[in-house]
């Protein structure tokens, strides 16, 4: 290992986006800790506040500042590091690292870069390099062109025939790619895809081909290995992150397994990998043809995916590697006594799943392509694939139980759906078995290779033959073990076989548990030990599977055991916030003395690594995993409170078969759930709240709204495809949005809420204490109530609300708190306008906020509140505490560029797929580092607006004015230019996308004449709508940073004036006391 | 129907038979191979064994057509039949898929007569296997009772059994290989034709010297090393000469043996793709193909070898080579097949070596 290495810069990935999520955080965090156990100084650049990588004790020093060239280039001429590691923050750190090579900016600084020389990940990045490369070794690759320009581009097309794949160059998770079959989409996509990168590859298209990916690290001793390969379910033409992957391949012959494996290394080494990379092939189902699509030289979503299939941790390697160790240098971190040389051998079947939330997005496609539009994905273990697919399916947690018995889907054309795959593919393959399909003929609509649908087909009979009959006790013994170990849940045996009705199901799911029970069929618990039990290993990395008669470990009834339940899957609303707090909980308890054991599925986690806890059940979430697990651990008791919602749901059903739940009483925490419990509680204290009811029919919502007047918030409570919650502010949008999100009903009712405009929305986070709050953290959203807390902007502490204000909101805290008689984390949310305070909602659980406030004030809260839990001792914390100088701005990431046509407008539901928190000395700088870290660049010259109603209008007069001053230029549609004029602020008029004239706001977004576009919506009328939402996704589609907020835009625009970006301070975490 | 695999301690493990269906006995042994099933079965090392694998999903992707030959040699399989007499599995998969398939791997087991067993707990058994180092067992198929004496294949020279009985030549080229057949893989073969020599292979203890020959190559084999004493004699006969040796697997235990060392039995055995050796000479590591139950004791080398390749995981030898002469061997298999093909570059230089000699 070099010496000379004493200070090491990691950059990291920033917010969670589509294409760049948890993952990053895992592999950064592996890094950290491998550089440490080196004794070097590390020094993180990652604005991500939530992750673990960016928490104390992992660097030294943390910098929660945008991972952009200019704040690492300050950063390293701060801290003058000897090394910088680019390969474990994705593609923004490496894109990043990059460009400071190119600007001799690590040269100037003598940084030497680690691991995979930036040569070598040039020569990846750049089609045309990479295709000479492969031509060197006589390595096949897919003939592509790259094109700069749209003439250009359909000439290639043109040659090399259609269809035609098009992609972005230097561009993460396929953004601003997609297949063409002939000119005209051609255009349309070179045009976009030429704003996100200069450089734009056509190629040809090999759909229906299998697609296989290897991982495979590499030396500077030139020693290599494949630690794993995978197979997609999906063939090529399906993005690797949209399709069920599976671990090892499943269908490939040992000749074609070595082939591949071959090619890879020999790439690997004609390259210069010094580290860890992934190679992507195209596989002939034919023949042992092949094709390389990509090498990624980084960790990647599918290296996470791979260390957690298999227990090897390619990161951490990676990093060694990095310093210049040799792979036999290092150990197997499973058997801690055999070389990190080896290639795991598996004896269970993986499979990933990806987890979509399209319903959430206004106006998306949800067709499945070359673009990802997936936002989080789920690891399923099992001894058959059967096994390991329905246990995914069910982990993905959108209603599912696995492959079959599920709630009915609606396909109107099957053919279609399978040729045109969506979010519902897999679910539309269980429809065309029950529309009587073969194999044969879905394998030709879907290309997805026989022996999978073989499989499906399998669990498709078995349940058909399970409903035939109709008490569990007539089902043969044998079936229904064959039952469990083709993954089907007591749930989907007692809807198959009993068909209770929907009130019943809990209870005829408990008897399937009890009945099998005690016929002996259980689950065993099986270790992942890297080599096939070839050698004895001490792994506490664990999964269960209905397919063995042993458990490969032993259990203690000394219940000094403490099992944390993790946040499953990353879904919008529900990210690596809860990671943080699972992963903290899992340590509090391991530091108070008991075994903590984790379950959780998640590959992209830190929760997941099997170093973070005694035992990781790699496992499902759900009532029966957790109770097959406490029956074996034997715990002291669960945590649910730090896992988001999921752990949250089940609390009451476990505390309903006895399971001892830790802290906060289930009976509380159900009495919050429950609007209508919770409601007549506020009611019994006094405490204000929106008006709200639950209605079924027209009549009685025409006469709520009579009540309580319009705008109204209107939830369905069967929550349809596409309709979710929303405002209404007359009686059209009312019946439209109705329409829309299914018809009232008695079954489906809606709940109705008066909705309070421009009031602010204020988030109370504690920790208590048998009903008495220990600590917490007030802050305040930037935006008016109406946007989602998860896409609000946060400013902690709260700056602009009134004393009394405060006060009212303790004092109505501290009662709810009692009344609850919380003991553990908590979270309320009110609206406060002119000192009047109203409860929007309590979650008697960690919130979302809980990394943020906890690292701004640098107590963590999820720690005390775990000693808590537990019954420890913990010190209550002093309340100068809360008295600090200076300010913390949580800022939302959106992910709209790969959501193709979705409207990028916020609303009432959560549309962000990520946050950053950043730090500083007033709001302007921490907002501005903030809105920066999330992809918002400094204006130049040009600002775009069409500032909606007139409220909105009055929120921007004073920043325009402020923008003319700092002598920047203002175009507007017409009403905010008259707007404009009349409060004596200059602005050139532009037209709107459906008008005829010049200069037109479309031709100039297309012309990249904007810096900033700033589109309000004014309401939800026809055209007005249309006209906006041009203008929003035009913005988006043309990669120009787009404000839709007025609240947000004022005070973005004012630190923009306020604040220069050489005035942001360069000062680490650590350094803010 | 019902099958049953029960060990010699008695214990056992019930499962669903999918191959022939009549009971049979062996040496039960393991391999942590994820894919290779139609190579393994057809390599003549696992003669006499009840393999099993611990890769749970077994027959994805069917079998290829065994009778298709190419130079006399199969073109897809290891040899021309199922060397195992039993197959182990977790869960095999009834339907197939793949373009190379001829037939389901249960037809073909059913053809071949050879009895399988799935829906065993196989991670279970290895974890038996391997402590207790090599144990015999039997399957049955039903209710069936069976109380013949188990087979040992120790009892036996495999050797002599899985080797070719007459001389058979593959022209291809001036330069003339003797293989010495201990029962042999036929990628080996393929290895060394692919590189233009002409392979001359000959029965285990077939007295060579009497041939003109370039290179001597001994390959492979079943069971214990001990049962062939004409070979090692021969090939001791063979190194008072200069002309290059090269061993594999088998044929590195006959080599040492020949020299003068000895072999002791691994507590656990290497049976996997997995294994990571190292090249002395050069420090390089590489990940090989292996399936064996014996080690060559380094410490036993004569002062004229030296060991060429050692285990990374126990320390254990996986090739020798003599200080001076052109004679070297490896325990692992660099003509994979199945597994990873990292050391093929064994074959380009013993192959050079015969080509260098005059």
């Amino acid at each position: 290992m070099s010496t000379q290495i004493k200070k090491v810069v990691l950059i990291g990935s920033g917010a969670l986006k589509i294409g760049e999520a948890g993952e990053f955080d895992y592999s950064g965090a592996q890094a950290l800790k491998a550089l440490k156990e080196e004794s070097i100084e590390t020094v993180l650049v990652n604005p991500n506040i939530a992750t673990i990588q960016t928490s104390e004790g992992i660097a030294d020093k943390v910098y929660l500042l945008p991972v952009t060239p200019y704040f690492v280039e300050k950063i390293i001429a701060k801290e003058r590091p000897e090394g910088i590691l680019l390969a474990f923050g994705g593609q923004t750190a490496l894109n990043c690292g990059v460009a400071l090579y190119r600007s001799g900016v690590l040269d100037k600084y003598n940084v030497q870069v680690l691991g995979t020389p930036v040569r070598a990940i040039m020569d990846t990045e750049d089609r045309e390099l990479f295709n000479q490369k492969l031509e060197q070794i006589n390595v096949k690759y897919i003939q592509s062109e790259a094109v700069t320009g749209i003439d250009e581009a359909r000439r290639a097309a043109n040659e090399l025939g259609y269809p035609v794949i098009v992609r972005a160059a230097y561009a993460l998770g396929g953004l601003g790619s997609g297949f063409c079959n002939n000119d005209d989409e051609l255009n349309i996509l070179v045009e976009k895809a030429l704003t996100h990168s200069p450089q734009v590859l056509v190629e040809k298209s090999l759909k229906g081909w299998k697609e296989i990916e290897y991982e495979v690290v590499r030396d500077k001793y030139d020693n290599c290995i494949t630690v794993c390969n995978m197979e997609n379910f999906d063939p090529l033409g399906i993005h690797t992150g949209e399709s069920v992957v599976v671990a090892p391949s499943q269908t490939l012959t040992n000749s074609e397994y070595h082939l591949l494996r071959e090619i890879a290394i020999k790439i690997v080494r004609h390259i210069g990998i010094v580290g860890e990379c992934n190679v992507q092939y195209a596989l002939d189902p034919e023949s042992e043809d092949y094709r390389v699509i990509e090498v990624n030289a980084r960790l990647s979503r599918s290296s996470a995916l791979a260390s957690k299939a298999t227990g090897y941790p390619l990161a951490f390697v990676a990093a060694k590697l990095g310093l210049g160790y040799g792979l036999n240098e290092l150990k197997n971190s499973v058997t801690k006594d055999t070389p990190a040389f080896f290639e795991p051998a598996l004896d269970y079947v993986v499979c990933k799943i990806p987890r979509w939330d399209l319903g959430k997005f206004h106006g998306v496609s949800r067709k499945l392509g070359s673009s990802m539009k997936s936002v989080g994905e789920v690891m399923s273990i099992g001894r058959t694939f059967e096994e390991a697919l329905q246990k995914g399916l069910r982990m993905i947690g959108q209603g599912m139980h696995g492959f079959v018995g599920n709630k009915d889907i609606k396909v109107s054309d099957i053919d279609k759906a399978l040729s045109e795959p969506t979010d519902m593919r897999v679910f539309v393959i269980e429809k065309a078995f029950e529309a009587g399909y073969t194999v044969d003929r879905i394998h030709e609509l879907t290309r997805i290779d026989k022996w999978f649908l073989y499989k499906l087909k399998g669990i498709f009979d078995l349940s058909n033959d399970l409903s035939t009959f109709e008490c569990v006790d007539d089902v043969s013994i044998d079936k229904l073990l064959r039952a469990k170990q083709l993954g089907f849940s007591d749930f989907q045996l007692a809807r198959l076989i009993m068909k209770p009705a929907n009130k019943e199901i809990e209870a005829a799911t408990l008897a399937i548990r009890a009945y099998r029970k005690q016929n002996g069929i259980l689950p065993y618990v099986k270790q992942i030990d890297t080599l096939a039990a070839e050698f004895p290993a001490q792994t506490n990395y664990l999964y269960l599977t209905y397919c063995g008669n042993e458990h490969d470990i032993t259990f203690s009834e000394d219940s000094k055991s403490v099992i944390v339940l993790g946040s499953g899957a990353y879904r919008i609303g529900s990210s690596v916030e809860f990671d943080w707090c699972s992963v903290n909980a899992v340590q509090a308890a391991r530091n108070a003395g008991y075994r903590s054991i984790m379950i959780n599925y998640n590959p992209e986690t830190v929760s997941t690594d099997y170093d973070m806890c005694d035992r990781l059940y790699f496992d499902e979430l759900s009532h029966e995993r957790v109770l097959d697990i406490v029956d074996l651990e034997h715990p002291k008791g669960v945590v649910v409170s730090v896992g988001g919602q999921i752990p949250n749901n089940l609390a009451i059903k476990l505390h309903r078969q006895d399971v001892p739940i830790l802290g906060t009483s289930p009976v509380s925490i159900d009495r919050a759930e429950n609007r209508h419990k919770f409601s007549s509680m506020l009611d019994q204290l006094g405490i204000d709240q929106p008006k709200w009811q639950e209605l079924s029919s027209m009549d009685e919502i025409y006469k709520f709204v009579d009540k309580v007047g319009f705008p109204v918030l209107i939830r369905p409570s069967y929550v349809l495809s596409g309709a979710a919650m929303n405002v209404c502010s007359n009686k059209e949008e009312l019946e439209h949005f109705l329409q829309l999100a299914a018809n009232v009903s008695k079954e489906y009712p809606v709940v109705v809420s008066e909705f309070i405009q421009n009031a602010k929305e204020v988030e109370f986070d504690g920790v208590a204490d048998k009903g008495e709050v220990v600590q917490y953290a007030i802050s305040e959203h930037i935006e008016f109530a109406g946007v989602h807390s998860g896409d609000a902007t946060l400013v902690f502490p709260a700056q602009k609300i009134y004393f009394e204000t405060m006060r009212r909101i303790k004092k109505i805290s501290r009662s709810i708190v009692k009344e609850f008689g919380i003991s553990g984390p908590f979270n309320i949310q009110f609206l406060a306008k002119n000192n009047d305070i109203k409860v929007i909602e309590c979650n008697l659980r960690a919130s979302r906020s809980f990394p943020f406030v906890s690292k701004v004030l640098k107590n963590n809260f999820i720690e005390t509140a775990t000693k808590i839990m537990l019954g420890e001792p913990y010190s209550k914390p002093d309340k100068t505490v809360f008295d600090i100088d200076y300010i913390g701005v949580k800022a939302s990431q959106f992910s709209f560029s790969r959501l193709h046509l979705a409207d990028p407008v916020l609303g009432v539901d959560m549309a962000s797929t990520g946050e950053v928190g950043c730090i500083g000395s007033d709001i302007n700088e921490a907002l501005l580092s903030a809105m920066m870290s999330v992809g918002y660049t400094i204006p130049k010259k040009n600002i775009m607006l069409s500032t909606g109603d007139s409220r909105s209008k009055i929120e921007l007069v004073e920043p325009c004015r402020m923008l003319v001053q700092k002598g920047y230029k203002l175009f507007a549609t017409a009403g905010t230019q008259r707007f404009l004029a009349d409060n004596g602020i200059e602005a050139t008029s532009v037209h709107w996308p459906d008008e005829t004239e010049q200069p037109n706001v479309m031709d100039m977004i297309r012309n990249n004449e904007f810096d900033l576009v700033i589109n309000v919506p004014k309401n939800l009328s026809k055209d007005e709508l249309n006209n906006d939402y041009s203008i929003r996704r035009g913005a988006v589609d043309h990669n120009i940073p787009l404000l839709t907020n007025a609240r947000l835009a004022s005070a973005f625009l004012i630190a923009v004036c306020e604040r220069s970006i050489d005035e942001i301070s360069i000062t680490s975490w650590q350094e803010y006391s | 129907m019902k099958a049953t695999l029960t060990l010699d301690n008695g214990i056992v493990f019930e499962g669903r038979s999918f191959g022939s269906e009549k009971p049979t006995s062996g040496e039960v042994v393991f391999s942590t191979a994820m894919m290779g099933y139609p190579e393994s079965l057809t390599d003549p090392s696992y003669l006499g064994q009840i393999l099993t694998l611990t890769f749970p999903l077994v027959g994805n992707y069917g079998v290829p057509d065994c009778c298709i030959e190419e130079q006399g040699l199969s073109k897809f399989l290891e040899s021309h039949k199922i060397h195992v007499s039993g197959l182990v599995v977790s869960d095999y998969s009834e339907h197939y898929s793949h373009w190379n398939a001829h037939e389901s791997l249960g037809e073909w087991l059913k053809r071949e007569n050879v009895p399988a067993i799935t829906g065993i707990d196989t991670r279970e058994l290895t974890k038996i296997l391997r402590e207790k180092g090599s144990m015999l067992g039997r399957i049955t198929i039903g209710d069936e009772k069976d109380s013949s004496p188990l087979y040992d294949p120790s009892g036996e020279n495999l050797v002599a059994k899985a080797s070719c009985k007459e001389i058979i030549t593959y022209e291809n080229g001036d330069k003339r290989v003797v293989l010495v057949d201990c029962g042999i893989k036929q990628n080996i073969i393929r290895c060394l034709l692919k590189r233009g020599v002409t392979v001359i292979r000959v029965p285990w203890d077939y007295d060579f010297s009497t041939i003109g020959y370039n290179g001597l190559f001994i390959s492979n084999g079943p069971g214990s090393p001990t049962y062939c004493e004409e070979t090692i004699a021969h090939i001791r006969k063979a190194m008072a000469g200069d002309k290059p040796i090269f061993g594999i697997c088998m044929g590195n235990q006959l080599l040492s043996l020949a020299s003068g060392a000895k072999v002791f039995k691994l507590k656990y055995g290497h049976r996997s793709h997995n294994q990571p050796v190292q090249h002395i000479p050069s420090g390089r590591c590489f990940v090989t193909s292996q399936n064996h139950g014996y080690a060559v004791d380094n410490d036993t080398l004569s002062k004229d070898w030296e060991p060429l390749f050692i285990n990374l995981n126990d320390g254990t030898n996986e090739g020798i080579r003599h200080k001076s002469k052109p004679f070297f061997s490896a325990q692992f298999h660099p003509e994979a097949s199945s597994g990873p093909t990292d050391t093929d570059f064994l074959f380009d230089e013993f192959v050079s070596l015969v080509k260098n000699d005059k």
